[in-house]
């Protein structure tokens, strides 16, 4: 098993004549955490959607555990433990927050293939869904439909819905977006809990959050990998100061990256 | 003139106009799914109001042909501004499924309308001297309804290019299918835009019923037959899209006039080949959206 | 404990064993009670039973109606479930009633019940090749693609009107008794139970289906498609398996119909055919199951009654009908019933 979860070697991508992704190396070691950041438009969610494959690379590798999976599905990818959270949520609104994770884990196993069992028959499944529940406090809610939930829980289950795949690569766009304070923290202590064998991949633009969580940090601008370091190199750069002028920490948030 | 050649002429000029009638009628359907999304299969109905007016006009009130075919025009495009505002406005937001069978319940209660009042049996109008007969050209006599069918295509093809690609709205049309978020973003009054080129869409389509009444006859039931032929054309093309449309309509057009030459029976199966076909490679049409 | 992605455990809100072990009670009964057979499901069984001993002069058109009850079954496992809009639907329709009909016709089979089982798999089989194709599409390319490829089914028996029939049909079918047994008597008593059989068996495996984690992922395309590739589903392969298993049921009511009537023609393709289970499915409610019993019988029952007056009228009503039900009832008679059921659980507290 190699030691580097997760790859992207000259990642390019343009849209007619605008370059969106521009020579972009990045690298995830086994229990990395990295944060990446960077002003708005700079192209973090774009990044993310060719990591995943929601979006094909006009040029470029991503390797996944050592494998180029640059042509292989999203699907395929999330079976191969790529799991991701998504900017705004994206949620099966009409079902209840127990089904939902519920969903997640039937795919992860295979389960969902089947036709004939009813659905809820399989303890096991019913289990490990009310773990995820349990540790992000959603064990409540577990029978709302997601669309009653307030924004900041339906985010929770957002979360809830990456951590059962059991990946080993997590990617989290802006997790705490939307979350009034009093339950953000609850999400970063359980982005603190998670195996420190998984290698994760978080987009932000809460500097307190980076700081807190971040071992490395990427910085994007326009695309582009501008530098790279840890945080209290990053701190010290005037030049990442100079391309965050006006948006310093804690005042970003929710917005395109 | 060897045979083949002239079979090429007679296909390339009957296919032609039938291309125009496929464009006069669709473009306006084109534009609006490509502007607001709104899947509109009253479409047909409207092109079938357009033609019973136009016989109306002409056999009770003798009026001409042509003149009848604009009042018929900016008739239906005037009634066509209360069915958006009241009825197709509540649902934008809507799934295609919802659009869809809203829409198609209209065309039927059109269709049972026109059936009330017109029967059910073909109508033809009469048609000025002028475009009875044929215009000989030696080798082969063309139908001078035809012809001008053919040209009345050429000058709108013209005049619609020259309003998208010139005007200020045409700018603003084309923005806004482009990306109607930005656009709204800019000032452009979306709702005002789409009710206009709605009026334009089914006042073109109710000509293109007028026009067709010689070419095929017309009878309630062509507001569901032609139906699927101005979608094919829309798919085909790609939404949103005057270029788009007049390429689909053209090798439709001349496809499918093709295969009913060449291949009688078999005819009738070309055009859905080649719709299949072009939507199997390309989804988004010719010139759609991605 | 199972092995999570989580290294040591958040303090969870309930720390006492005994609670969480209660919700995990709660959640499971919660999920079975949703998915098992409650008795409200048996009125339509009984009203079709019913419905025998009522009409038995009306028997013939009691089978019809149990055969679009079917269809619209059928559609509704993709448009209800999967979330899968087609124009198309017909062609499958069409397969199993050739199927059948050429059986007799050009095979001299006639056994009714292996029949019908062929017009499922002939018709399962084309769903599967179509599905294969087609379904790496939606919107508008789908509706367009499905409608041209039926079609296309249609023009090619047209252009094979020799072995077809053509409009003019393939007339003059009989079937034999069924189970060797059972004569297909005038009054149609004996195909109404029949298609009633064939009707509970097929809609017990489309429960089933439904209720699996297989059905729950339909739902879950049907609900959030990006969502579901994330999580590593294989949409494309789940929605060809619903699309060959409701176009084998399509084919399957197809194959019932042409034995009903004895009579197929080409007409069995025309866009009409699509469009009517669409407005059936539409008025009784989709993505329920019983909204094609509803809205199939509704639907059967009127056009029976107000179409022998006049068929115009019977066409504006439709039309009519429809337009109300897109604007105030979107959700079907069904969806009427639960939003009054709904009103009346408030009540209570």
């Amino acid at each position: 098993m190699t030691d580097v979860a997760l790859q992207v070697l000259g990642l390019n991508r343009s849209f007619g004549a605008l370059r969106v992704t521009r020579d972009v190396d990045l690298t995830l070691e086994r229990g990395a955490r990295r944060a990446l950041i960077g002003p708005n438009g700079a192209g973090k969610t774009t990044l993310v959607n060719l990591i995943t494959g929601a979006l094909k690379p006009s040029t470029g590798k991503v390797l996944l555990n050592g494998v180029d999976i640059t042509a292989t599905s999203q699907a395929e990818r999330a079976r191969r433990g790529l799991a991701r959270t998504f900017q705004i949520n994206q949620l099966f609104r009409g079902l209840t927050v127990l089904e939902n994770v519920c969903m997640v884990i039937a795919e992860r196993d295979g389960y969902a293939n089947n036709l004939w069992r009813v659905v809820g028959s399989k303890r096991v499944i019913l289990d490990e869904a009310l773990d995820y529940l349990d540790a992000l406090r959603l064990t409540g809610d577990a029978l709302k439909l997601v669309r009653e939930l307030p924004y900041g829980r339906q985010r929770l289950v957002e979360i809830a819905l990456a951590l059962a795949q059991r990946p080993r690569v997590l990617l989290l766009d802006e997790p705490a977006a939307g979350v009034p304070s009093s339950e953000s923290h609850l999400i970063l202590d359980v982005v603190d809990s998670l195996d420190p064998d998984i290698a994760i991949l978080i987009i932000e633009h809460d500097m307190d959050v980076v700081f807190r969580f971040a071992r490395e940090i990427t910085v994007l601008v326009q695309g582009a990998v501008f530098t790279q370091g840890t945080p209290a190199e990053i701190m010290a750069n005037e030049e990442v100061r100079a391309v965050y002028l006006g948006q310093r920490h804690g005042a970003g948030g929710g917005s395109h990256g | 003139m060897p045979k083949f050649a002239i079979i090429a002429v007679s296909i390339l000029f009957d296919g032609l106009a039938y291309a125009m009638f496929l464009f006069i009628t669709s473009v306006g359907l084109s534009v609006t799914m490509g502007l607001m999304g709104f899947v509109n299969l009253a479409h047909g109905a409207f092109a079938m109001a357009g033609g019973y007016i136009v016989v109306s006009l002409t056999r009770d009130l003798g009026i001409g042909f042509v003149p009848s075919l604009g009042i018929a025009a900016v008739t239906v495009g005037a009634a066509s501004v209360v069915f958006e505002r009241g009825l197709y406005r509540r649902l934008y937001k809507a799934t295609d499924l919802e659009q869809v069978l809203l829409t198609i319940g209209l065309a039927f209660m059109a269709i049972a309308t026109f059936t009330y009042f017109y029967g059910p049996i073909p109508k033809s109008v009469p048609l000025p001297t002028w475009l009875q007969g044929d215009i000989n050209l030696g080798f082969r006599a063309f139908p001078s309804y035809r012809a001008f069918l053919i040209g009345l295509g050429i000058v709108l093809i013209c005049v619609l290019w020259y309003a998208f690609e010139r005007t200020n709205i045409g700018a603003k049309i084309r923005a806004a299918v482009d990306n109607r978020r930005m656009a709204e973003s800019v000032g452009i009054n979306v709702d005002r835009l789409f009710t206009l080129t709605f009026a334009v869409g089914s006042g073109l389509a109710a000509l293109g019923g007028g026009l067709a009444i010689q070419l095929f006859g017309l009878s309630p039931s062509f507001a569901v037959l032609y139906l699927v032929l101005f979608l094919i054309v829309v798919a085909v093309g790609g939404l949103g899209s005057l270029k788009g449309t007049l390429l689909a309509a053209l090798v439709l057009g001349v496809f499918d006039t093709a295969g009913k030459y060449l291949l009688a029976d078999a005819g009738g199966f070309f055009i859905y080949a080649v719709t299949v076909v072009v939507l199997l490679i390309k989804p988004q049409g010719f010139y759609g959206r991605e | 404990m199972s092995d999570t992605a989580l290294s040591k455990s958040v303090e969870p809100v309930s720390t006492a064993s005994a609670d969480r072990k209660a919700m995990r009670e709660r959640a499971a009964d919660y999920l079975l009670r949703r998915h098992r057979l409650g008795w409200p499901e048996l009125l339509p069984w009984a009203a079709a039973i019913a419905a025998f001993f009522l009409f038995p002069d009306r028997m013939t058109f009691g089978g019809q109606v149990l055969i679009m009850v079917l269809f619209a079954l059928s559609l509704d496992l993709i448009l209800g479930y999967a979330g899968i809009v087609t124009l198309g639907h017909a062609a499958f329709f069409g397969i199993g009633a050739y199927t059948v009909g050429l059986l007799i016709a050009r095979l001299g089979w006639s056994e009714p019940i292996s029949s019908v089982i062929a017009a499922g798999l002939v018709a399962g089989f084309f769903g599967f090749l179509f599905g294969v194709f087609l379904l790496r599409y939606r919107g508008l390319t789908l509706l367009m693609l499905t409608l041209a490829t039926a079609i296309m089914v249609q023009e090619t028996g047209n252009l094979r009107s020799d072995i077809s029939g053509g409009y003019d049909g393939l007339p003059g079918l009989v079937i034999s008794p069924l189970f060797g047994h059972f004569d297909y008597d005038l009054y149609g008593h004996v195909n109404y139970l029949y298609v009633l059989g064939v009707l509970a068996i097929v809609f017990y495996g489309v429960r089933r289906v439904v209720h699996s984690p297989f059905g729950q992922a339909l739902t879950g395309i049907r609900e959030n498609v990006r969502r579901m590739h994330a999580i590593g589903s294989p949409v494309h392969r789940r929605l060809v398996t619903v699309y060959t298993i409701a176009a084998g049921i399509a084919g399957i009511a197809g194959g019932l119909f042409t034995q009903t009537n004895a009579f197929v023609t080409l007409a069995v393709f025309d866009f009409d055919v699509s469009a009517k289970i669409m407005v059936m499915l539409i008025l009784g409610g989709t993505g329920r199951l019983y909204g094609a019993f509803l809205g199939a019988t509704v639907y059967m029952v009127l056009e029976d009654y107000f179409s022998k007056m006049s068929p115009t009228f019977w066409q504006l009503g439709i039309g009519l009908l429809l337009v109300l039900t897109v604007l105030f009832a979107p959700r079907g008679v069904l969806g009427l019933f639960e939003k009054a059921a709904g009103y009346f659980r408030k009540e209570r507290r």
